[in-house]
């Protein structure tokens, strides 16, 4: 039925795999991102300012709720009519950045909302300052019960890469479909591009849960902390 | 040494305490009792600042503590005022609130680190004499979770020691606690009451060691002191009828 070609795809492999290590860099950048603003987008709801907050939480809600791929688009085609000229890299990162702070965000919001009450009550009671309270006692017990989220949109990240392709990062997506029209063949590149993301999601899914054990050891948290 | 002067506090339509006036002295040991729903709790919560008051005054050493003298008025405390005004507040909680990611040692240590700047060494040096006198000094370097609740009550006491307050809040200690391991915490807090050098005020159901260590018991009902006075007085010969129906229900239970 298939008509699957194995010295062709031997030979446009290394090709592919070039272009992962692209995937590679834009997930891990998109992710770094991400993993930062996303505790900034979280935190910001926390302040009890209450402008601030109703401005984060709709900033949030509208990333959410309107398509990756058209944010992409946005940043890279309409930035430069009101003077914002980036890079396709720069564009693609700023994009996929911002749309998985705001999923990480939600996901840190859950985490700070699960540390129990009294927690905070014992950071005033010993005069903790804020930054101290966030940064010594209540993000590390955040964190444990966080990872499984985390992991998660790391994955997908990973997989939303390919959207990248539309405004040309030459990440694997955009080097396949290269490959295929140079030579009229779409069999092999595509599904190549199948495996290599199953070969690379997988394990990560994997180490996120061996990461999420390792932490909770590490901060001398049981499976489930008490209190 | 702490002075609660017309406090009153409402959540929404309840007054949970209704214009209290209370003092207690330098080094005084005051045990709170009463029934639940009764304001106990609440004053210990004001003083820690965890709570914000609707009216009235409370001052710590002479001092308002949610308010600022700015001139001959009374304003509002900003944030530096309260952090000020809190390190003189040592607090223990019902449920310890003992730190999980760190030890026990390191439970100790984190405040007078942070806030109080010590060096690595003084905090640690202060954290573990402390640990020893509360009986854990083979335990510096256990996670709570490794430790019983009387084992983690103690650290919790340690830890609030630890930042040197004047005054020193005990919220029902024991009361999260198997009976077993009651006696090990109520040791430390007569140890302390014993050294008579800090002013403690305590919400307790152990009417026994409320009468042993006190040098007055205040029994609360619907938000104010419905009677107060020396132990023997109030556990032997209370006044109020509201008071005489309490301590015959407690102590019938107990």
């Amino acid at each position: 039925m298939f008509d699957w070609k194995w010295d062709f795809a031997f030979e446009i492999l290394p090709r592919l795999l070039w272009a992962t290590l692209n995937t590679l860099l834009a997930a891990g950048i998109g992710y770094g991102i991400a993993l930062v603003v996303g505790l900034v987008f979280a935190l910001a709801q926390r302040t009890g300012n209450r402008p601030l907050t109703i401005m984060v939480r709709e900033c949030v809600e509208f990333i959410r709720s309107t398509p990756l791929v058209l944010q992409i688009f946005f940043v890279f085609y309409v930035g430069p009519q009101i003077g914002i000229v980036l890079s396709p890299w720069t564009a693609g990162m700023i994009a996929i950045g911002l749309h998985y702070a705001s999923y990480l965000s939600e996901v840190y919001r859950g985490g700070l909302d699960n540390v129990p009450k009294g927690q905070w009550e014992a950071c005033k009671a010993l005069n903790l300052s804020p930054t101290d309270t966030y940064f010594r006692i209540i993000i590390p017990q955040a964190l444990p019960p966080s990872i499984p989220g985390m992991g998660n949109y790391l994955v997908g990240i990973f997989k939303d890469t390919p959207m990248l392709s539309v405004i040309a990062v030459a990440e694997l997506m955009h080097a396949a479909i290269a490959v295929g029209s140079e030579h009229y063949r779409y069999l092999e590149p595509y599904t190549l591009v199948g495996v290599i993301f199953l070969a690379i999601s997988l394990p990560t899914a994997f180490g996120v849960r061996w990461f999420e054990r390792w932490v909770r050891q590490s901060l001398g948290m049981g499976k489930q902390h008490e209190n | 040494m702490v002075r609660f002067a017309n406090v009153t506090k409402r959540y929404g339509p309840l007054t949970v305490l209704d214009a209290l006036n209370l003092d207690v002295n330098q080094n005084e040991i005051v045990s709170i009792i009463g029934p639940s729903g009764s304001g106990k709790t609440t004053v210990l919560r004001m003083l820690m600042t965890l709570e914000e008051i609707d009216d009235g005054v409370i001052y710590v050493d002479g001092t308002p503590l949610t308010h600022m003298e700015r001139g001959d008025e009374l304003v509002r405390a900003n944030n530096a005022h309260l952090r000020q005004m809190r390190s003189n507040v040592g607090m223990v909680f019902q449920h310890f609130n003992l730190f999980p990611h760190m030890t026990a040692l390191q439970n100790c240590m984190e405040a007078p680190v942070r806030v109080l700047r010590l060096s690595k060494e003084e905090a640690r040096h202060r954290a573990s004499e402390l640990l020893e006198m509360v009986g854990l000094a083979d335990k510096i370097d256990q996670h709570p979770s490794r430790l019983s609740g009387g084992q983690q009550q103690r650290v919790a006491i340690a830890r609030a020691l630890a930042m040197r307050p004047k005054v020193m809040l005990f919220d029902e200690v024991t009361s999260a606690l198997d009976p077993e391991v009651i006696g090990e915490v109520l040791n430390v807090i007569r140890q302390l009451a014993g050294e008579h050098s800090l002013t403690m005020l305590m919400v307790t159901h152990q009417m026994g060691f409320a009468r042993e260590i006190s040098d007055r018991v205040c029994f609360f009902y619907a938000g104010n002191i419905a009677e107060q006075g020396s132990p023997d007085q109030l556990f032997g010969n209370p006044e109020n009828e509201r008071t005489r129906q309490f301590l015959s229900a407690v102590l019938d239970a107990g």
